[in-house]
């Protein structure tokens, strides 16, 4: 239990470090994002009846924040020991692999939520929100976090070269962000690519975390939670195999 | 029971073979010397004793405990100082330091770091991001790394390696006090008088195989005698004492001959001879034999 622990404190205090880089850029983006979609859309989209769009679009913001940084912190935080040859001091201690598991998983789903609450807390400034069914707000985003985390962690073991993992985050995780509905609601897109839509994980997690704030979605939230739930499971059982077979760390 | 038992280990990188099937015991409180030329398979035996690779064949347990199976209570007894400078640039010494105890299940270990720091001349640097330090101080610390868990085999994968003197002299003092108190040193270098000097027991390796094991003094004594170094001012060199020359190309260049002799008595004769011959000799030394000798007869023969 000490072993776990102590890597999620070295974890947390890995990117603590560089707070500015790692919680403080990532909130001034999603603020970009706000000011210029909300600004140019404001007047001419409403996705639900009574809510704005600028409103709309916060949790979708909230949500890419924290699934976006959460994959950030395990795949960047294992990559970089990988390079530097700085992992050998986590792979010769005792830690089994559910402590590592855990303690990159937890310190990911920290800093997701981390920049999550500060893009919350500066653009809830510019949108009128109310708060429907707040456990549902935070399932999602613990679960969201918990998911990206994880794609972190198998990204991380499975990259041997930054390169190879800005291709997984630019060419998987960045598109299945942005066509998740962060911007828009499925059902303003044509039949084809509604149905597509209904493939990506992604699109149940934000869709599942806007229902906490509105009460409105495009799907039942607890199909959401279903789908988003066995995603997680399935996920988090090929990382611990791979951890405990040593696949790409120990050679 | 041993503190180290590699039996039968063998280990393929695709078309390489690591490691041929090597069977080593070391016996808790040894100092223990593994040796050989680069790629020999050194690195890769310490690999998958540390259980940083898996071998492909074979089992190796450290006091009883598999480093596979057992993997948790194997390497809670073993410490490893890796050969590759590494080191975590967000944090000081201190916190590098407690961080890896932590790992290790120790908590309120700062007694047993703050001595090791001070028997390794980093108290200094306590404070100190480790991106800040020497290449001297960053192996220092990968050394007091390897001991915050005090562990009773601690193995050092050529911790010498480009280091100056007086971190060699610090290292090699705090190591043999450790040695003193009951701890197993396993030790890769290629400082072959440093082995000689620090190691009770060798083993060398060469492409993966063991082609000695004995002891340091034992391995010495292979080497039959001494060897008499001769610079001739004028003269060739007897017929008679040519069969005694060991380097076959110093008959042809003539002139410095590097003889075998077996013991001192031996010598008074060779001089008469030098003598009758009408040789002059203009320099002469008489050389022990060491494990530098030993190292190159062994690596020659198994050609």
């Amino acid at each position: 239990m000490i072993g776990f622990r102590t890597l999620f404190y070295k974890e947390v205090l890995r990117f603590w470090k560089v707070a500015t880089q790692t919680i403080s850029a990532p909130i001034l983006t999603a603020m970009l994002y706000l000011l210029i979609f909300g600004h140019v859309l404001e007047d001419h989209v409403q996705v639900y009846p009574e809510v704005r769009y600028t409103a709309f679009l916060v949790p979708g913001l909230v949500m890419m924040s924290v699934l976006q940084n959460a994959f950030a912190n395990s795949s960047s935080s294992l990559i970089q020991s990988k390079i530097t040859g700085n992992l050998v001091f986590v792979l010769l201690p005792p830690l089994s692999h559910w402590n590592l598991f855990g303690a990159y998983v937890l310190a990911s789903v920290l800093r997701g939520l981390a920049v999550g609450a500060g893009v919350f807390i500066i653009t809830a400034w510019f949108a009128k929100l109310s708060f429907v069914a707040p456990w549902w707000i935070a399932v999602f985003a613990l679960l969201g976090a918990a998911i990206l985390g994880t794609m972190g962690l198998i990204a991380g073991i499975w990259a041997e070269k930054f390169d190879q993992l800005a291709a997984f985050q630019n060419f998987l995780i960045m598109p299945a962000t942005f066509l998740s509905g962060v911007f828009y609601s499925i059902h303003s897109l044509p039949p084809f690519w509604q149905g597509v839509s209904r493939f990506n994980p992604f699109f149940y997690m934000i869709d599942g975390f806007r229902y906490g704030f509105f009460g409105q979605s495009d799907v039942n939230p607890l199909t959401s939670f279903s789908i988003v739930a066995v995603f997680f499971v399935l996920l988090a059982s090929l990382a611990i195999r791979l951890l405990k077979s040593g696949y790409k760390l120990r050679h | 029971m041993a503190a180290l038992q590699i039996v039968d280990i063998e280990k393929r990188y695709k078309s390489l073979q690591a490691l041929g099937g090597v069977t080593l015991s070391i016996q808790q409180g040894e100092f223990f010397g593994l040796l050989g030329p680069n790629g020999a398979g050194k690195t890769t035996l310490i690999s998958i004793i540390a259980g940083l690779s898996r071998a492909d064949a074979g089992s190796v347990a450290i006091e009883g405990y598999d480093v596979v199976r057992d993997y948790r209570e194997a390497r809670r007894r073993l410490g490893v100082v890796p050969q590759e400078l590494v080191f975590d640039p967000f944090f000081t010494v201190r916190e590098t330091l407690r961080m890896q105890s932590g790992y290790f299940g120790l908590k309120h270990n700062d007694k047993w770091i703050d001595e090791v720091m001070a028997n390794l001349d980093l108290t200094g640097k306590a404070d100190t991001n480790t991106r800040a330090l020497s290449g001297g101080m960053k192996r220092r610390l990968l050394v007091a790394q390897a001991l915050v868990h005090k562990p009773p085999v601690i193995v050092l994968d050529e911790p010498t390696a480009g280091v100056d003197v007086e971190l060699r002299q610090t290292l090699w003092k705090f190591i043999s006090r450790l040695n003193r108190e009951g701890h197993t040193i396993v030790l890769t270098t290629h400082y072959l008088e440093e082995a000689q000097a620090l190691c009770n027991r060798i083993a060398m390796l060469k492409t993966g195989k063991v082609v000695a094991l004995d002891s340091t003094s034992a391995l010495i004594k292979r080497i039959s005698g001494s060897q008499l170094v001769l610079r001739l001012a004028r003269g060739e060199l007897p017929d008679a004492l040519k069969p005694l020359v060991s380097h076959p190309d110093e008959l042809v260049a003539g002139r410095k001959y590097t003889l075998r002799v077996n013991e001192y008595t031996d010598v008074e004769p060779i001089l008469a001879t030098l003598r009758q011959a009408g040789a002059t000799i203009e320099d002469m030394q008489l050389q022990q034999a060491d494990l530098e000798d030993v190292f190159i007869q062994i690596m020659e023969g198994e050609k």
